[in-house]
């Protein structure tokens, strides 16, 4: 039993291939005969992704989902944000760059609008949930933009780390939601072309959510909506814990 | 040969996010900005350049196709290295101010796309 786990942890990614190839291939086999293609199988896979990360989670106690156990450690490799980056960016290979300087100007807006709104929407919770300070407001509101902004903010702003944990947990909440929801509402906001996966891109930010939800969509939209997403948490960093505090602060 | 494909594929990688890091670093933000978007452009860019002169040989496309194909098991490995339990369990407040947000900016889409789709020539 011993030499397996060894074998299984000094091995991580090549085990890492064979598992995400299982999860794939029952998320497809979901799809085909018991969803009959309602939903893809790339969703369903991902779909089944999440679930096994709670359960292992439960199991685990720990924050890293299935790699938390020892034997599927080098899902934290092939899941991580170099392998991540990587993928995403030969997904521009076949993109467009005319279409792309034409939306330019649209996916800069959408990225001040995407951040102004989650900023918005996640500080006003926080202040119905009884956050009445600038400080614990401004670091949710960020964490509703992504769950890197939260805590950049937060350190900023000095926030306490309950605040801080709390504005992580909301951005993990959204890049769940978003991967889940984009497959299903994208018929409803007229995501089927580069144009708007670019909107669509700046105004979720959340670039695992939204590489995430567009794989599941249509994966020709990939590279457009990575494009201005991959911008979306540094503006959120850019603007949460300075223009946006600032404005909050004075409305207080 | 396959490996140039996968070279060039790397080398736009790491000029993108080091921009992405020095962008960062010189507006005074602890992120990466942008850095995998200009790392696309790169390569968007590049591959026409060395495409049109016929330097781009099918063999070097497969090495980043591979890479383009294998996107979504990539995904799928990190969304089952997720935090899931801690967004489940985090209360209300972290679910509703995760929640909420993100229907807000799906009801603007569409008035974005609207109001941004005119300067198109379709």
């Amino acid at each position: 039993m011993e030499i397996i786990f060894n074998f299984f942890e000094k091995n991580g990614l090549i085990v890492s291939f064979v598992t995400v190839g299982i999860i794939s291939y029952l998320g497809f086999l979901i799809s085909n005969h018991i969803l009959r293609n309602k939903i893809p199988g790339a969703a369903v896979s991902i779909l089944l992704g999440l679930i096994v990360a709670y359960f292992a989670g439960l199991q685990t106690g720990g924050s890293k989902g299935i790699a938390d156990l020892s034997l599927f450690s080098g899902m934290s490799l092939l899941g991580g944000s170099m392998f991540r980056d990587f993928a995403i960016v030969s997904t521009a290979m076949g993109a467009s760059f005319m279409l792309i300087r034409q939306t330019g100007i649209a996916g800069a807006i959408s990225l001040v609008l995407g951040t102004a709104v989650s900023f918005m929407g996640g500080s006003v919770i926080a202040f119905l949930f009884g956050y009445h300070d600038a400080v614990s407001m401004a670091t949710i509101g960020s964490g509703a933009c992504t769950f890197i902004v939260g805590p950049v903010t937060g350190a900023a702003l000095q926030a306490s780390s309950e605040v801080i944990a709390l504005s992580i947990a909301t951005g993990v909440v959204k890049s769940i939601l978003v991967t889940i929801s984009t497959p299903l509402i994208a018929k409803y906001i007229g995501l089927n072309n580069a144009h708007a996966a670019m909107i669509y891109g700046g105004m979720m930010g959340t670039t695992s959510g939204v590489s995430a939800g567009l794989a599941a969509t249509d994966t020709k939209l990939v590279p457009y909506g990575a494009l201005t997403a991959t911008f979306a948490t540094g503006m959120g960093c850019l603007l949460c814990p300075s223009v946006f505090y600032l404005i909050l602060e004075k409305i207080l | 040969m396959v490996i140039y494909g996968v070279s060039f594929l790397g080398a736009c990688y790491i000029l993108g996010q080091l921009l992405g890091e020095f962008l960062a670093k010189w507006i005074g933000v602890k992120a990466n900005v942008g850095g995998v978007g200009f790392a696309m452009l790169f390569l968007i860019l590049a591959h026409d350049y060395f495409n049109k002169r016929k330097l781009f040989s099918a063999e070097a496309e497969k090495g980043v196709l591979f890479w383009s194909q294998m996107y979504i098991p990539v995904i799928v490995a990190m969304s089952a290295t997720q935090n899931v339990v801690v967004a489940l369990d985090s209360g209300v407040l972290a679910i509703l101010a995760g929640v909420i947000p993100v229907f807000m900016c799906f009801a603007c889409i569409p008035f974005l796309v609207k109001l941004t789709k005119p300067t198109l020539p379709q």
